[in-house]
């Protein structure tokens, strides 16, 4: 993180400074007799010197910071500009061959407990596939398996009639020890108690046609890995991408730093893994930002590589995909993890499914909070248990705006790197709303601001209808009418839906704008209604 | 303060039973505490903001002008009876008549407003909505200080039934609840509120006798100085700057002059125009403090700057083009007001006010950024038209606002539509 000489928030002085020059200007003494010729020329020599002593400060702050090591660049003006303009980021560039984005938009939420740049092995003998991890399955699936059965690693425990030929295996090797359902019989978890011989089931690799290749994929349970847009959904077999997108890096609160991930991936699988992309579609693209620092990108074949820069969600690849390529009406693009492009290489070196992941254990409630490498679907309580400050928690699989709730001795999910603890809010809080008492991540500026906040569940007020507007827009670096969309599908007009662009978003996208919503709407609910709406109908 | 929370769990009505006292609870608790709700779904964490929150703001924006417009109430009354002729002479007893003159009303827009939220909650089963503590405010701040009560308790829940419940409560109402609180006095009693004779209140309520009586118990035996039918004083014509700019231009404005022990005041000077030391509706008086009040609202990202921005760029513009249109044809116009400079429209009226509080309520604004360009500018246009070339209206903000309430859909509507007309064409 980068150091600010300033200890005061420099927007703030600004704005007081302006409002006491102002005021000044106003109280002097003038007689009813006076002309208004003079008043004027007293507001603009004002105006003139309080321009003057702006200028003049700021070029002090701009020297002044250049001194100090590693301080940001500080500028008066700048904080200024950003209160009307949104906060930009203007950082030198990188050479890339793709596109060089730089957003607007957006809003960093800093929540204190990062975890710590420290790396351990953790492995448990309980592992779970969860069905509810993957969007537009029906809640019970075809099972190929029963309680009890042996399995490899790679071998396939069930498959939806929605996504035929689509297989999702077990990620380790071991017994089936128990196949969970919830409400209506639905299937939610099917746990396997892994055996120490780690075998792996074998993939015959030698394919080259991209049917083959599409075919394998789905075979050996790594088409799960990626996402399909629109709707967040489990690809088809029968679907052709437009473009592979693959975020290099992560903006939300408590992501893991991404060069850490990268530096610890194997060069050659990921190498291996954006080839069979590139087989798949024509457009693979690999974004990253200017902080992206791994030779793992070096020299990369068959990818073109995009420069995204700006605040949260800048690292989500909804965003990078609508300033890249996007989604129009009929359109269909994958996204996938790079953790996962090296599971696919590995798959096509190896001819094994080994989903291996690094996993950031973050959250302040947490004592020891450090990245974990260790596999897809892992049980958590190991890493939770004697580790909480604080028992009232809630662990979540993911990141705190768009991750799921899996308890204390929960599973982590499918497609997430990252576990987060946070403290449960469920208190009352005596004046909360008028005088907080304590930091609390914002982004009004009527609030106090603070480094870092430590966060709890609180919703901080009640539902209530839409009516403060623009405040969606100003986190959503997309050239969308967020408030617009969702009322359009509050009232299920399908024109309006489809015209303001909900191809373009699935749940994460907007989690930033649920975060921000004076009126706490419950807005990924509502987005996803409205895909299952137009999925529906289409 | 854990007794207060005892207290509340332990008095907390039956909700079943006595749905109206359970939201009158339910609305004290709320007051008091944040509730221990949690968040579900998948985002597990939320903005320190809410509603309350984001209105009590505004009120706090409205302090600044609706301290000075208050205190202004018992300086325009001594004003007017030639007693103490100074801003600040007699300052208690301005402060106190002002006070005593305007309590009764904002508590009566409270108690008559604040009831039917309660009832219409209690009868739909949800919490009190925050929505009425802005317009609480609103409504007495733009109603002549001489109202009678009962129009205002007329008007709040003409405002309140009409013009917010029957479109569905907070967030979800047309038109901007205070303003149809005015214009129902405006057109169902236009002798309170006609707009070209100024509002200053001459008499003393049972509240100031009473006040007058209490003081006297403590020896200060004629701390109001009583003076029902006292006579006026000289040259005090009770005409308002609007209808002297309508008839003289710029220059009656700031030639009316009242002679009090012999001294010449300029009631109606630039700088008594701006600080608020002029009679009128408590909120639009104080340029001053609307302007320190519309600061709060942009570096506190409650109002939008850009609606408030475009609002004056629509005056501006509208108003200097008619100072152009007036000097071109000189001498066949007849309307004095064209030759007002449009640097001066801004000192009187309510053009400020608007600005600030009025057309920046974001339910009834456009809610799209272009479109909030295009509903502030026209707002600026058509307020000036009204005032300016219309003679039926000495004031044009609050039509205008209520006009461009009925617009602001069909201009978001525009907006979206051209959106959506890009995302087909990148096909």
């Amino acid at each position: 993180m980068s150091k600010n000489i300033f200890s005061i928030n420099s927007k703030l002085a600004f704005s007081f400074l302006f409002s006491t020059l102002s005021l000044l200007s106003f109280a002097s003494p003038i007689e009813p007799s006076s002309t208004t010729l003079i008043f004027g020329l007293f507001a603009g020599l004002l105006a003139l010197v309080v321009f003057i002593v702006g200028l003049l400060s700021d070029s002090i702050i701009k020297l002044l910071s250049k001194k100090v090591e590693g301080a940001e660049t500080t500028s008066l003006f700048n904080s200024f500009k950003n209160y009307f303009l949104g906060s930009g980021q203007s950082k030198k560039k990188k050479s890339v061959n793709g596109k060089s984005i730089s957003l607007k938009e957006g809003f960093d939420i800093k929540l204190s407990g990062n975890a710590r740049n420290d790396f351990k092995k953790y492995e448990s003998n309980l592992y779970a596939v969860k069905p509810t991890d993957f969007v537009g399955l029906k809640p019970i699936p075809k099972m190929l398996v029963k309680e009890g059965a042996t399995v490899k690693a790679g071998d396939a425990l069930f498959y939806d009639t929605g996504f035929e030929g689509v297989k999702f295996v077990s990620p380790v090797s071991g017994k089936v020890k128990e196949i969970r359902r919830g409400a209506k019989r639905a299937i939610t978890e099917i746990i396997i108690e892994a055996d120490a011989k780690n075998e792996y089931k074998k993939f015959n690799t030698n394919v080259s046609s991209r049917e083959d290749i599409l075919n394998l994929l789905a075979e050996s349970g790594t088409l799960a890995l990626f996402i399909e847009r629109p709707y967040g959904i489990v690809p088809s077999l029968n679907h052709t991408p437009k473009s592979i997108h693959v975020s290099c890096f992560d903006t939300a609160p408590l992501a893991p730093n991404y060069n850490e991930i990268l530096n610890r991936l194997n060069k050659n699988d990921f190498q291996k893994g954006v080839e069979v992309l590139s087989k798949l579609t024509d457009n693979v693209h690999l974004n990253i930002t200017n902080n992206t620092d791994s030779s793992l990108l070096d020299n990369i074949n068959g990818a073109t590589v995009n420069i995204v820069n700006g605040l949260h969600p800048a690292g989500n690849v909804g965003i990078q995909i609508h300033h890249i390529s996007p989604i129009n009406k009929g359109d269909i693009v994958w996204t996938i993890q790079p953790e996962d492009v090296a599971v696919i290489g590995k798959l096509f070196n190896e001819g094994i499914y080994s989903p291996k992941r690094i996993v950031a254990l973050a959250g302040n409630v947490l004592k020891e909070r450090n990245y974990v490498e260790t596999t897809q679907g892992v049980n958590i309580a190991g890493l939770i248990k004697d580790n909480l400050k604080n028992e009232n928690s809630r662990v979540i699989s993911g990141d705190p705006l768009s991750g799921t709730a899996v308890g204390k001795d929960g599973f982590l999910g499918f497609y997430d790197n990252q576990i987060s603890v946070i403290e449960e809010g469920d208190e009352y809080e005596l004046f909360g709303w008028l005088i907080p008492s304590y930091a609390r991540p914002s982004l009004s500026p009527t609030f106090p601001k603070s480094k870092t906040y430590d966060v709890n569940t609180n919703t901080h007020g009640e539902k209530r209808a839409f009516v403060v507007t623009g405040e969606y827009k100003e986190v959503l670096p997309m050239n969308i009418y967020p408030q617009f969309l969702f009322k359009s599908i509050i009232k299920e007009d399908f024109e309006e839906i489809e015209g303001l662009g909900i191809y373009e978003l699935i749940e994460e996208d907007v989690a930033l704008c649920e975060f921000v919503c004076t009126s706490k709407q419950p807005l990924q609910q509502i987005l996803r209604t409205g895909l299952d709406f137009i999925r529906s109908q289409s | 303060m854990k007794f207060i929370r005892n207290f509340m769990d332990k008095i907390e009505p039956d909700k079943a039973k006595s749905p109206f006292l359970h939201t009158l609870w339910d609305g004290m608790d709320t007051f008091f505490y944040v509730p221990n709700h949690v968040t579900k779904g998948r985002t597990h964490i939320k903005d320190g903001m809410d509603l309350k929150r984001t209105m009590i703001h505004v009120v706090l924006a409205m302090q600044f002008a609706f301290l000075i417009g208050m205190y202004n109430i018992g300086h325009q009354h001594y004003f007017s009876l030639g007693m103490y002729p100074g801003f600040f002479s007699g300052f208690f007893q301005k402060l106190i008549f002002g006070v005593l003159q305007y309590l009764p009303t904002i508590i009566v827009v409270h108690i008559v407003g604040l009831g039917i939220e309660f009832l219409f909650a209690a009868k739909k089963g949800h919490g009190i909505e925050e929505g009425f503590l802005v317009s609480g405010f609103l409504i007495p701040l733009i109603m002549p200080p001489a109202t009678p009560l009962w129009i205002v308790a007329l008007a709040t829940a003409f405002a309140v039934v009409i013009a917010k419940e029957a479109f569905g409560g907070t967030g979800m109402n047309v038109f901007n609840v205070a303003l149809v609180a005015r214009v129902f006095v405006f057109f169902a009693f236009p002798s309170e509120i006609s707009g070209d004779e100024v509002w200053v209140t001459q008499d003393y309520t049972w509240l100031h006798k009473g006040f007058n009586a209490f003081a006297s118990l403590f020896g200060a035996s004629d701390f109001f100085s009583i003076h029902n039918g006292a006579t006026l004083v000289d040259g005090w014509s009770g005409a308002t700057p609007l209808s002297l700019a309508a008839k003289g231009g710029w220059e009656s404005v700031q030639a009316y002059a009242v002679t009090i022990g012999g001294k010449v005041y300029h009631p109606y000077s630039t700088s008594n125009l701006l600080w608020g030391n002029v009679p009128g509706s408590v909120g639009e008086v104080s340029k001053i403090g609307i302007i320190l009040g519309a600061i709060f609202l942009i570096f506190s990202k409650i109002g939008s700057w850009r609606i408030m921005l475009s609002l004056v760029l629509g005056a501006v513009f509208m108003s200097a083009l008619l100072n152009i249109v007036n000097s071109m044809y000189a001498n066949e116009l007849t309307n004095a007001f064209l030759s007002v400079p449009w640097y001066y429209q801004f000192t009187m009226g309510g053009l400020l006010f608007a600005m600030a509080f009025m057309a920046t309520d974001p339910v009834t604004a456009a809610g799209t950024s272009t479109g909030k360009w295009i509903y502030g500018f026209l707002i600026g246009v058509v307020g000036i038209i009204i005032r300016v070339l219309n003679p039926a209206y000495p004031e044009g903000w609050m039509l205008a606002i209520l006009l461009l309430n009925v617009f602001a859909p069909l201009i978001d509507y525009m907006v979206l539509q051209n959106n959506i007309k890009r995302r087909l064409q990148r096909a």
